[in-house]
């Protein structure tokens, strides 16, 4: 236990309060450690404004809820009703719910633009592994919670995207249908999978997503932010062993993101009072037809976040798991013939592709749809293993690195677009009278292809190339 | 003050058309509806009074009190004088005469609920309101369907033309075309209307009408709309103003580190 502390004689009032304080309970010590005595890098650009307006986001989301769930109805009956009440009858009501949907999307803008921040500057390199991860597990609650609470309204898209992804997980082998079951708590979606999703989305949820967010920071505070330039400030510190180019996050960051919060709320503002519905993509219009588990729309596609993912699902068809296949047969026979390892694990490689390819094909396309779903999530948990590039920021590593980012996300934003719209969209195209394929799809395998490449094969192309010479201290010009 | 209003609605507009990228729905082209009339209270006030006449006898809008109609400049007591025919207290919402039923045994479904229809019917075509102005002028004759009345918009519509009697009654004509795209089939090309009895109005006249109609249906949809974009303006304006304090803050702040 620390040393009980004496406030000195005559002291002002608010010094013996924090005294009397910190002798029960580590207030200062808190606030030094996570703000004016925390060292950030003095070099952070713009897209270091994301963390914070992330957070910002987080609690619009939760006071909002906290006052639509005053008013809210989780019945089947009576749900679609009570958003319009909300929206009509409780005084203030329309700004609160708008807050509430401009903010889920607004919470994936900024989090896909803070997680493109990490992957540029190698944030997730060592030492920052479980920042990285604890930042992907909160990345995975968050569609949990969005997937939950875009059921709430009620409205068709609502309850036929549900239907839609419950029962995705039915065509998971063995215990599929069952585990849809347990997820629907009734044959289809019904009033028993709204009431369990609302539970799920105002309390399991939100427990788990704060305290993942306290992990997050607590271990970035831990090992200290990264920058720009990839560069370890804690290797450079002055006589008294603060980092030469760290400068305390309060003031200089908390003035920094409150500029930072002004121009995202100037934004999220003009969205909340001009353009709430923001064109179908923030409140689909379908979505304000109360749920009919007669009517099934003619098009149903989940909110613009989910649809990069979705376009991989949608991507994954027979065809497509005949060229993974053949991928497999490639990556097999290449190990055989170029892989620098000995003979037996060369066995293994190929026995594993045999295996692979076997249950490829046993399987349902559309279960390996679902694979492929999940997996693109969840592959992201091993970027910090899968780069081994030798230097961290895409500042200093060879320029044509910049194009296979270019490339991948040109394809991740190609496949979002492809999500929101229905099958065919671009067309088809007849193969010399052979075969005729739909454009859109051709593009989403490719696409799909591209974004599994982009991390399977950066370990190796992480090392390709030469990489440029990493300065000792960050560069910084004076404001 | 309304001039900045509307170029910024205007704005956002486009934007939102821009962005607004959905499955074409093919099929008949959407008029435009004149936006002008979601602003203008005597458009909005005539429209509630065609809206409780023509619309209401069947459809409900279970989600809007009549006197949410305040807002639009109606006083309780002209409510409660014109408007009134379903309940006698203001504060009730505006629930269809007709039973549910009845309704399904004679159009062969329920009426739907009109409280956000025209939100719900945006798409590629244009805004929800310009659905509905094109659908509400767009009604034909047609002896093959039960109800004798067909539109372009929505084919085989359950709903027979509410307004007939204002706007009159036309036949759809039709010429047979080779389809380009199969051999010796023939399409059926829109060729126009041809009326065939008068309504009370002028086409003119009509389509003010209809106009005005969805206007009002437009504004009961977000009944808070009108105060969304005047309350929208003060806070763009004092974001605009905070943000450049805040970024002079931040810089004063900045200024020490070298």
């Amino acid at each position: 236990m620390a040393e009980f502390k004496q406030a000195p004689a005559g002291a002002p009032l608010g010094v013996k309060f924090m005294t009397w304080v910190d002798n029960r309970f580590p207030a200062t010590q808190l606030y030094k450690e996570h703000l004016s005595e925390y060292y950030a890098p003095k070099n952070f650009n713009f897209w270091y404004f994301f963390g914070s307006l992330a957070m910002l986001v987080l609690v619009i989301q939760i006071v909002t809820g906290i006052f639509l769930v005053m008013n809210y109805k989780p019945d089947a009956n009576l749900a679609f009703a009570s958003v319009e009440y909300i929206m009509r009858d409780v005084p203030g009501g329309w700004i609160i719910r708008y807050m509430h949907s401009t903010g889920a999307s607004a919470f994936f803008i900024v989090v896909y633009l803070h997680m493109f921040r990490g992957l540029l500057y190698g944030s997730y390199r060592k030492p920052r592994e479980l920042v990285w991860i604890f930042g992907c597990a909160i990345f995975l609650c968050l569609m949990a919670e969005a997937f939950m609470g875009y059921l709430l309204p009620w409205g068709q898209m609502s309850y036929w995207g549900a239907q839609v992804i419950v029962n995705l997980f039915a065509a998971v082998p063995f215990v599929g249908p069952d585990l849809a079951l347990l997820i629907r708590g009734d044959y289809v979606v019904s009033d028993a999978t709204l009431n369990r999703f609302f539970s799920f989305h105002v309390i399991a949820v939100p427990l788990v997503l704060l305290g993942l967010v306290a992990a997050h920071i607590i271990a970035l505070h831990e090992v200290g932010s990264n920058n720009p330039d990839g560069v370890e400030i804690k290797a450079k510190k002055d006589a008294k062993g603060i980092p030469l180019d760290g400068i305390p996050f309060h003031p200089y960051y908390t003035v920094h993101d409150i500029f930072g919060v002004a121009v995202f709320l100037f934004i999220f503002s003009a969205i909340i009072f001009f353009a709430p519905e923001a064109g179908g993509y923030f409140l689909e219009y379908n979505n304000f037809i109360p749920a009919d588990s007669l009517k099934t729309p003619l098009h149903i596609a989940p909110v613009w976040y989910f649809t990069p993912f979705y376009s991989m699902l949608r991507a994954t068809t027979d065809d497509m798991v005949n060229v993974l296949s053949f991928i497999l047969v490639l990556g097999a026979i290449g190990a055989v013939v170029k892989g620098k390892f000995n003979g037996l694990a060369k066995i293994g490689a190929v026995i594993a592709a045999a295996v692979a390819i076997f249950l490829l094909k046993t399987f349902d396309a559309k279960f390996w749809g679902v694979v492929v779903m999940g997996g693109a999530v969840i592959i992201l948990f091993f970027l910090p293993w899968l780069d081994h590039s030798p230097v961290k920021s895409i500042r200093y590593r060879p320029s044509w690195h910049k194009y296979v980012y270019g490339v991948f996300v040109f394809f991740f934003l190609i496949l979002g677009y492809l999500g929101v719209e229905p099958p065919g969209v671009w067309g088809s195209m007849n193969m010399m009278g052979m075969m005729t394929l739909d454009i859109a799809q051709t593009v989403s395998q490719i696409g799909t292809l591209v974004y599994f490449g982009f991390f399977l094969l950066m370990p190796w192309w992480s090392q390709q190339g030469t990489p440029k010479p990493v300065p000792e201290r960050v560069t910084f010009a004076a404001h | 003050m309304k001039k900045i209003l509307l170029s910024l609605l205007a704005a956002l507009a486009l934007i939102g058309a821009a962005g607004g990228a959905r499955a074409s729905e093919g099929g008949y082209a959407w008029d435009k509806f004149p936006e002008q009339k979601t602003i203008d209270v005597a458009s909005l006030q005539n429209g509630a009074k065609l809206f409780v006449n023509y619309c209401i006898g069947c459809h409900s809008a279970a989600f809007m009190r009549y006197n949410r109609m305040n807002d639009i400049g109606l006083s309780d007591e002209v409510i409660k004088k014109n408007l009134l025919f379903t309940t006698d207290k203001v504060g009730e919402t505006m629930k269809a005469a007709i039973d549910p039923r009845q309704a399904k045994a004679w159009f062969g479904t329920n009426p739907p609920d009109l409280s956000v229809i025209a939100r719900s019917r945006a798409g590629s075509g244009g805004s929800g309101a310009d659905y509905l102005y094109t659908y509400l002028r767009n009604y034909y004759r047609d002896d093959t369907k039960p109800t004798g009345w067909n539109n372009m918009v929505y084919p085989n519509v359950a709903m027979p033309n509410p307004l007939w009697e204002l706007q009159g009654q036309r036949i759809a004509k039709f010429v047979e075309e080779k389809n380009p795209h199969e051999e010796g089939q023939v399409t059926h090309r829109f060729e126009g209307f041809e009326t065939t009895s008068k309504g009370t109005l002028s086409e003119h006249d009509f389509d003010e009408a209809v106009a005005d109609i969805v206007a009002y249906m437009q504004w009961m949809g977000e009944p808070a709309q009108h105060t969304r974009t005047r309350i929208g303006v003060w806070v763009l304006l004092f974001l605009a103003v905070f943000t450049v304090i805040a970024w002079r803050l931040n810089a004063a702040f900045w200024k020490d580190v070298k």
